[in-house]
């Protein structure tokens, strides 16, 4: 190694490493360079003292600080929690049509209840609550066993022929195939049918609406607009739950499928049952507590949306 | 010409090199060499006075002006509430959405910089960019405890003494002082200013105002008061920015050397000897007061910020020679060309200073000096145009005739559309309406184009015509939600676009928005 060696163009001593004849300079890296870069070094060690670092065995350090990941996410949780608590504390102490009444609180329920409604509901009533075959659309205005606010909460706490819960929705309408003959069948259902639109024959309406009222009156009542109080439907409006059409109507009469809902109450709380409630309410498809969702003394008529010409 | 001159004083000539010479540039990472401007005075030097004062007063007094709003709003004048998304200037008041108000105004600041640039060069650089600004505080600071030039240089080379060490501790006190001033008061921009200080003072404000005080400060001292010329030279773009907004009619900084040279100290003797010298008679004034650094005899340079300085200081020299001004002046490409070709006889000979003096010694008049009809030119038009356009045309039209009532409607997209149980159809909408003044207001929503539908929402009166009416605070939005039904008879299959009107019911003002109903292709 030559010491001392001097690049005659830049007047620069260089390193004494020489390849080939090519020497490098001896330029210094800046100083504020150098030690910032000391200073990542300090920096990195202060690092794995004070915060879980070196590998061992088993485990880890812990550090001096006594930092860990899972404890800030227990931390945030429980901040999360307590910010919350006030409202969580006046839901489970009102009841619904207390919440509903105040805007600030039906508005925190309806966000809690929405959330809850995406975790334990979408599997049957779908994401946007419009249901399908045979599970209900909760949007609508049509209510198999009540949209007052109390009735969708007793619903959602009870569920509908749940095993296990001796205050669930309980009725099953009867498997007429062993009641009535084909004809009888054939002709309730043309009169069923005749209630919101037009049989196939209309020569049965006649006869069907004695059947009717000797055999189905006494669930669905004389008019056919159904009863709640026994979860039977509304068979002269427009919707239908699990089917719609002649035959459609003809298999239920034979032998009818009966939808089944758990109960939530037992599972969730009553805080939970509550928000959902609010929430289902808000969907509107609820009875209304104050005013009505629609004009008072509307006439209800039944017509179908026009096909294009 | 020159026997005038010898029966003048000498000036002093100052021992000046320029440490950011133009002609041996320095390598990249070399040490800073210090710069000690000296003192000015002139008219540039009271103009850039007066351009601090009125500068650093808007900047430190801006917070405390207040505007009665009302009772709803902030009285604070100009205020920018990140909190709640409001920007506040006097009787304007922005929403995030009207934000385009604030990008005008940064493209309107853009153009006056290129109009300001063509026409006088560098003037932002020079007397109104925050860096000159504060450093030019500083330097005031610096001069009045270490004093000028010649005793700054002096202090700097002797070791450390106690006297030295409190003059240093005074001036960088006084910096500071500065510098936490300036910090403090950006953050009352962003919030009520008097409260605001009142929880700075007692430790009770945010962490972010302290943060952001700190921050500024450092950034204040080290910029003002260590960095200086280096943060103009190696920091900003725009020197490189504004360089390429010059053009020949411009006007720069310049060291007219058709005058000047050849220069030199000793003109009596020159003259003694019958060799013609020019009016630069080497005094380096001009490198002395130069807060860059640099020795505008070069001729243009990046550093050079146009402050005008060393016009200040050859002018004083010139009176004392009892020659005219302007040996360095304001000057733009054209006219030093033109004159340029006077003093060489338009050739590529040595200027030859007689060239451009009449025989009382006085400069010829065939020279071309400053037209102020080369300001008014198809670029300086365009710009000034284009200003104004922006300016009045459209930020003051659309501020004046905008609307302080918004709807926004999003529609329910699960479920499309409900069916009820007589047969209507029926869609949801979340409807947000902004009332955007800061007094409450109730609005009418209503309906057009969509046959026989009504709405609804929960919590809300529908008046006589059916529409529904909808209070809402002062300066908010309200979300509803509304059902639109239409019965089936008057149904069409598919989609049918409406609008939903908000209305002032105390004036005519008015926000509409299109959407549609959704009803089922196929009846069931």
């Amino acid at each position: 190694m030559k010491q001392d060696h001097l690049d005659e163009i830049s007047g620069v001593s260089t390193t004494g490493h020489e390849w080939d004849g090519i020497r490098e300079l001896n330029n210094p890296m800046p100083r504020w360079w150098v030690y910032t870069y000391y200073a990542t070094i300090v920096w990195a060690l202060g690092y794995t003292v004070f915060y879980p670092a070196w590998p061992l065995v088993t485990s880890a350090t812990q550090g001096v600080l006594g930092y860990s990941s899972r404890g800030e996410v227990k931390a945030e949780l429980a901040s999360v929690e307590a910010e919350r608590s006030a409202h969580t504390a006046a839901l489970a102490n009102k009841s619904v049509s207390e919440i509903l009444a105040d805007d600030t609180l039906r508005q925190t329920a309806i966000q809690s209840g929405a959330a809850a409604f995406k975790v334990n509901c979408v599997q049957c009533h779908g994401s946007g609550a419009a249901g399908g075959a045979g599970y209900p659309n909760l949007n609508d205005d049509d209510w198999l066993w009540g949209g007052k606010p109390e009735q969708i909460e007793y619903t959602i706490a009870h569920g509908i022929r749940s095993a296990g819960d001796a205050d669930t929705h309980q009725s099953e309408m009867p498997a007429f195939s062993d009641i009535l003959d084909r004809e009888q069948i054939a002709s309730v259902a043309a009169f069923v049918v005749s209630l919101s639109g037009t049989p196939k024959n209309s020569g049965l309406v006649k006869k069907g609406r004695t059947v009717f009222a000797e055999s189905c009156a006494a669930c669905h009542g004389n008019d056919a607009r159904g009863n709640q109080e026994l979860g039977a439907p509304d068979l002269a409006d427009a919707i239908w739950l699990k089917t719609h059409g002649e035959a459609g109507i003809v298999a239920q009469i034979k032998a009818p499928k009966h939808g089944m809902m758990p109960a939530w109450g037992a599972r969730l709380g009553d805080t939970a049952v509550k928000e959902l409630t609010v929430f289902v309410h808000s969907l509107g498809g609820g009875q209304v507590v104050r005013g009505s969702l629609f004009p008072p003394g509307e006439k209800r008529e039944i017509t179908r949306v026009a096909r294009p010409a | 010409m020159l026997d005038e001159t010898q029966t003048k004083p000498e000036v002093e000539t100052l021992d000046a090199v320029a440490v950011n010479s133009a002609r041996i540039r320095q390598p990249l990472y070399a040490a800073r060499k210090k710069v000690f401007p000296k003192r000015a005075s002139g008219n540039f030097r009271r103009f850039k006075w007066i351009v601090m004062a009125i500068t650093l007063a808007i900047y430190y007094l801006t917070p405390w002006l207040r505007f009665d709003r009302g009772p709803y709003a902030h009285d604070q004048a100009v205020l920018i509430d990140l909190a709640n998304r409001r920007f506040y200037f006097f009787f304007i008041e922005i929403w995030p959405q009207e934000f385009f108000f604030v990008a005008g105004l940064l493209v309107m600041a853009g153009i006056g910089l290129f109009l300001v640039t063509s026409v006088v060069g560098r003037a932002w650089c020079g007397y109104t960019c925050p860096q000159t600004v504060w450093v030019d505080l500083f330097l005031v600071v610096e001069r009045w405890v270490e004093g000028d030039r010649n005793a700054r240089m002096k202090l700097d080379a002797a070791p450390m003494s106690p006297h030295k060490l409190w003059l240093r501790t005074v001036k960088h006190s006084i910096w500071i002082v500065i510098a936490v001033a300036t910090g403090g008061a950006w953050i009352f921009y962003f919030a009520d200013a008097p409260t605001l200080l009142h929880e700075v003072m007692t430790g009770a404000a945010a962490p972010v105002a302290y943060i952001t005080v700190a921050i500024l400060t450092a950034t204040t001292y080290a910029f003002g008061g260590l960095m200086r010329e280096q943060v103009c030279t190696y920091m900003c773009p725009w020197p490189r920015i504004q360089a390429v907004m010059l053009d020949e009619t411009s006007l720069t900084v310049t060291y007219n050397d058709w005058r000047g040279e050849p220069r030199g100290r000793h003109q009596k003797k020159a003259a003694a000897t019958g060799v013609t010298a020019g009016d630069c008679v080497d005094c380096n004034a001009c490198v002395a007061v130069c807060p860059m650094g640099i020795d505008i005899r070069d001729g243009q340079q990046l550093e050079c910020i146009s402050c005008a300085l060393c016009i200040d200081a050859c002018d004083g020299v010139m009176d004392k020679l009892g020659k005219e001004r302007g040996l360095i002046s304001y000057a733009t490409l054209n006219d030093y060309n033109a004159n340029m070709a006077i003093a060489t006889a338009g050739g590529i000979q040595p200027i030859t200073p007689s060239l451009v003096r009449t025989a009382e010694g006085k400069l010829s008049p065939a020279l071309s000096c400053v037209k102020p009809a080369t300001l008014l030119r198809p670029r300086t038009l365009l710009y000034a145009g284009l200003w104004a356009l922006l300016g009045i045309g459209l930020l003051l039209t659309a501020l004046v005739t905008r609307n302080r009532v918004e709807i926004n409607v999003l529609r329910d997209r699960n479920p499309q559309y409900v069916l009820l149980s007589d047969g209507s159809i029926r869609n949801g909408y979340t409807v947000k309406l902004l009332n955007m003044r800061p007094e409450p207001r109730a609005f009418t929503l209503h309906m057009e184009g969509l046959a026989g539908a009504s709405m609804t929402a929960a919590g809300l009166e529908n008046d006589a015509s059916g529409a529904l009416i909808v209070p809402v605070e002062p300066d908010r939005l309200r979300t509803v939600k509304v059902f639109v039904r239409q019965p089936s008879t008057d149904a069409t299959p598919g989609a049918v676009s409406f609008d939903l009107i908000a209305e002032d019911r105390g004036s005519d003002e008015q926000s509409t928005y299109r959407t549609s109903f959704e009803t089922p292709e196929i009846p069931r």
